[in-house]
C-alpha cells in the first residue's frame, strides 16, 4: 500500500467529519442553494482536467481532459452564479420593510 | 524559480483553497451570511484554476483554453435557467461532475498503463465506476425532470435482478483488472457497464423520489471526486469531494427520514417500486367551495398556514400566493408557510421557489416548528401537496406512507385543499383529509383559483 494513500486516507476522514458538522448546521431553507454551491466547489476536478489536458502525452489523454475541462469549468460558472442569484432571492420580512 | 519551489506555491494556493471550501459552507449556515459563503467559493476556486495554469508539468494551452471556453458557454447559460428549472439544472450538473472525474479516471488509466500497479488499478477502476453510473443516472434524473422521459416510476419484473446483475457484472470487470491491469479490453466494457448500470438505478424511479436521488447523485458525484483524488494524489480533490459528498449523503438521509424509507433502502435503489394499491376509491362526498367563500374564510380567520406542494411549481402558483399572503398581512392575519422537507423535486424546492416570489424566508417554516402550530390555526391551504399532509400516515399501519413524518394540516380549524380534481397523488393513495368535516375543497388551477381569491379579497374586504 503506497504511503500516499494513508495521509490521504486521513485527509478523506477529517474533511469527511468537517463536512458533516459544516453541513448538519446549514438551514433546510438553503438546501437548494447548499446544493449548487457544493456542486461548484466539487468542480475544482478542473485543476486536475487541466492538467492533464495540459500535459500533452497521447491524444486521447487531450481529448478526455478536454472534455473533464469543459465539463467541470461550465459546473464552477454556472454552480456559483446560481447558487448566488438563489441566494440574493432571500430576503427577511424586516430586511424588505426598511 | 525552479520546479520544486513553483509546486510548493501551489501547494499553498490549493490549501488556500481548501480553507475558503470550509469557510464557504461555513458562512452558508444561515442567509444573512450565505453570500460571503458564495464569494469565498468562488475566490477558492479562481485561485485554485490560476495556481494550476502555473504548473510547469503543463506544455501545451491551446486544448485547455478552448475547453475552458466551451465549459464556460455552457456554464453560464445554465447558471442563469429559471428557477423553476433548477432542479433538472442540479441533476446536469451532477452529470458533468460525474463525467469530468470519469473522463480523468479513464485518461489516467490509459496514460500510465504501462506502469500502472494493482492498488491503483483498484483506485482507477472505483472511481471509473462510480463516475460513470452517476453521470448516466443523473442524465436519466435530468430527462425526467426536464418532462423528456416519463415521470412516473419505469417498472418491470425482475428489475432488480438485472440491475444488480449489472453491477455486479462491473465489479468483477474491476477485480479482474486488478488482477490483470494491463487488460486493455476489459476496461472500456467495464465502463459501458457502469454506464449501463447508472440508467437502471435511475430509470425505475418516479418523479415523488426525486429529492431523495438528487441528493444521492449528489454524493455519488462527491465520493468520485474524492476518489479520484486518491487516484491523482491531489488533497484539494479529496477535500472538495468529500465536503460535497458528505453534503449528498447528509441531505439523502434527511429525505430518506422525511418519507419514512431506510436508508439501505435508498442506497439499493429499490425505492421506485410504488405498489399502486388497490383502487377503492368509492365515491365518498365531499364539501366543495368557490373562490368566493374562500376569500371570505380566509378574511375572517386570524392566523393563515399554508403548505405548498410540487403542484404549485407546476402551476407556478408562488407568485399569487405571494400576493395573497401581501394581502392578509396587512389585514392583520399571521400567515406562514409550512415547509415538508420532501415537498416538490429537490431538498428546498419550495424555498427557493417562494424566496423568488419575494416571500421573506421568515415565513417558511419547517415542520417540526409549524406543526404545533396547526391546532391553533383558523385556516390551512394546501396548495398542489398531498401525501405530505395525508393523515393515514400517522395511523393507517397499512397506508404506502404509513409511519412518513407530515404536518398536520388536519388539526386546524379549517382546511381548504385547491386541487384539480379528485384524483390521488404520487403515492397512488387516497387522502382522507380531502374527507374531513372541515375541509373544503377548490378544484380547479392553483394560479386561477388564487388570482379569483386575491380579487375577491382586493373588492370586497378593502373596507376593514
Amino acid at each position: 500500500m503506497p504511503a500516499d494513500f494513508i495521509s490521504n486516507l486521513y485527509v478523506f476522514i477529517l474533511a469527511g467529519f468537517v463536512g458533516f458538522g459544516l453541513i448538519k448546521r446549514v438551514s433546510p431553507l438553503l438546501h437548494t442553494p447548499l446544493m449548487s454551491l457544493t456542486n461548484a466547489l466539487d468542480a475544482i476536478v478542473v485543476v486536475a482536467a487541466i492538467i492533464i489536458t495540459g500535459r500533452h502525452e497521447t491524444p486521447l489523454s487531450v481529448t478526455l481532459g478536454a472534455i473533464a475541462v469543459a465539463a467541470s469549468f461550465s459546473n464552477m460558472v454556472g454552480g456559483f452564479f446560481i447558487t448566488d442569484r438563489m441566494i440574493r432571492m432571500f430576503k427577511s420580512g424586516s430586511a424588505k420593510k426598511s | 524559480m525552479n520546479v520544486a519551489a513553483i509546486q510548493q506555491y501551489l501547494d499553498f494556493a490549493y490549501i488556500a483553497a481548501v480553507v475558503l471550501f470550509i469557510l464557504a459552507l461555513k458562512w452558508l449556515s444561515s442567509p444573512e451570511s450565505a453570500r460571503r459563503g458564495v464569494l469565498a467559493g468562488e475566490i477558492a476556486a479562481a485561485l485554485a484554476v490560476v495556481a494550476t495554469l502555473y504548473n510547469p508539468e503543463l506544455v501545451a494551452y491551446k486544448w485547455i483554453v478552448i475547453a475552458l471556453i466551451i465549459g464556460a458557454g455552457i456554464g453560464i447559460p445554465l447558471g442563469m435557467v429559471k428557477i423553476t428549472a433548477v432542479p433538472q439544472r442540479t441533476a446536469l450538473s451532477h452529470a458533468f461532475g460525474a463525467l469530468s472525474a470519469a473522463m480523468i479516471g479513464i485518461a489516467e488509466y490509459y496514460v500510465g498503463l504501462s506502469h500502472i500497479t494493482r492498488f491503483e488499478m483498484g483506485e482507477i477502476g472505483m472511481e471509473v465506476i462510480i463516475g460513470s453510473l452517476t453521470f448516466t443516472g443523473s442524465l436519466i434524473a435530468a430527462g425526467k425532470l426536464q418532462e423528456l422521459l416519463p415521470q412516473r416510476p419505469i417498472v418491470y419484473k425482475g428489475q432488480n435482478i438485472v440491475s444488480f446483475s449489472i453491477l455486479a457484472a462491473a465489479v468483477v470487470l474491476a477485480v479482474a483488472l486488478v488482477i490483470h491491469p494491463q487488460n486493455t479490453v476489459l476496461f472500456p466494457i467495464m465502463v459501458v457497464v457502469a454506464l449501463l448500470f447508472g440508467v437502471m438505478l435511475v430509470t425505475p424511479i418516479g418523479g415523488a423520489d426525486m429529492p431523495t436521488v438528487i441528493s444521492l447523485l449528489n454524493s455519488y458525484a462527491g465520493f468520485s471526486a474524492s476518489l479520484l483524488g486518491f487516484v491523482l494524489n491531489s488533497k484539494v480533490l479529496i477535500v472538495a469531494g468529500a465536503l460535497d459528498g458528505s453534503s449528498g449523503f447528509i441531505l439523502s438521509v434527511i429525505m430518506c427520514k422525511a418519507m419514512n424509507r431506510s436508508f439501505t433502502n435508498v442506497l439499493f435503489g429499490a425505492f421506485g417500486t410504488i405498489q399502486t394499491s388497490t383502487t377503492k376509491t368509492e365515491a365518498r362526498p365531499v364539501r366543495s367551495a368557490s373562490a368566493e367563500e374562500a376569500a371570505e374564510i380566509l378574511d375572517a380567520a386570524r392566523k393563515v398556514v399554508i403548505v405548498p406542494g410540487y403542484g404549485m411549481a407546476v402551476a407556478q402558483a408562488q407568485h399569487k400566493l405571494r400576493e395573497l399572503h401581501d394581502i392578509l398581512t396587512k389585514r392583520g392575519i399571521e400567515v406562514s408557510f409550512a415547509i415538508h422537507p420532501v415537498a416538490g423535486r429537490m431538498p428546498g424546492h419550495m424555498n427557493v421557489l417562494l424566496a423568488e416570489a419575494d416571500v421573506p424566508y421568515d415565513r417558511l417554516i419547517e415542520m417540526d416548528e409549524i406543526n404545533p402550530e396547526f391546532p391553533r390555526t383558523d385556516v390551512v391551504l394546501v396548495v398542489g401537496a398531498n401525501d405530505v399532509v395525508n393523515p393515514a400516515a400517522r395511523h393507517d399501519k397499512n397506508s404506502p406512507i404509513a409511519g412518513m413524518p407530515i404536518l398536520n394540516a388536519s388539526e386546524a380549524q379549517t382546511v381548504m385543499v385547491i386541487k384539480r380534481s379528485m384524483s390521488p397523488g404520487f403515492a397512488g393513495i387516497d387522502n382522507e383529509l380531502y374527507y374531513l368535516e372541515k375541509t373544503l375543497m377548490l378544484f380547479g388551477d392553483a394560479k386561477s383559483f388564487l388570482t379569483g381569491i386575491n380579487k375577491e379579497l382586493n373588492t370586497a374586504g378593502g373596507g376593514n
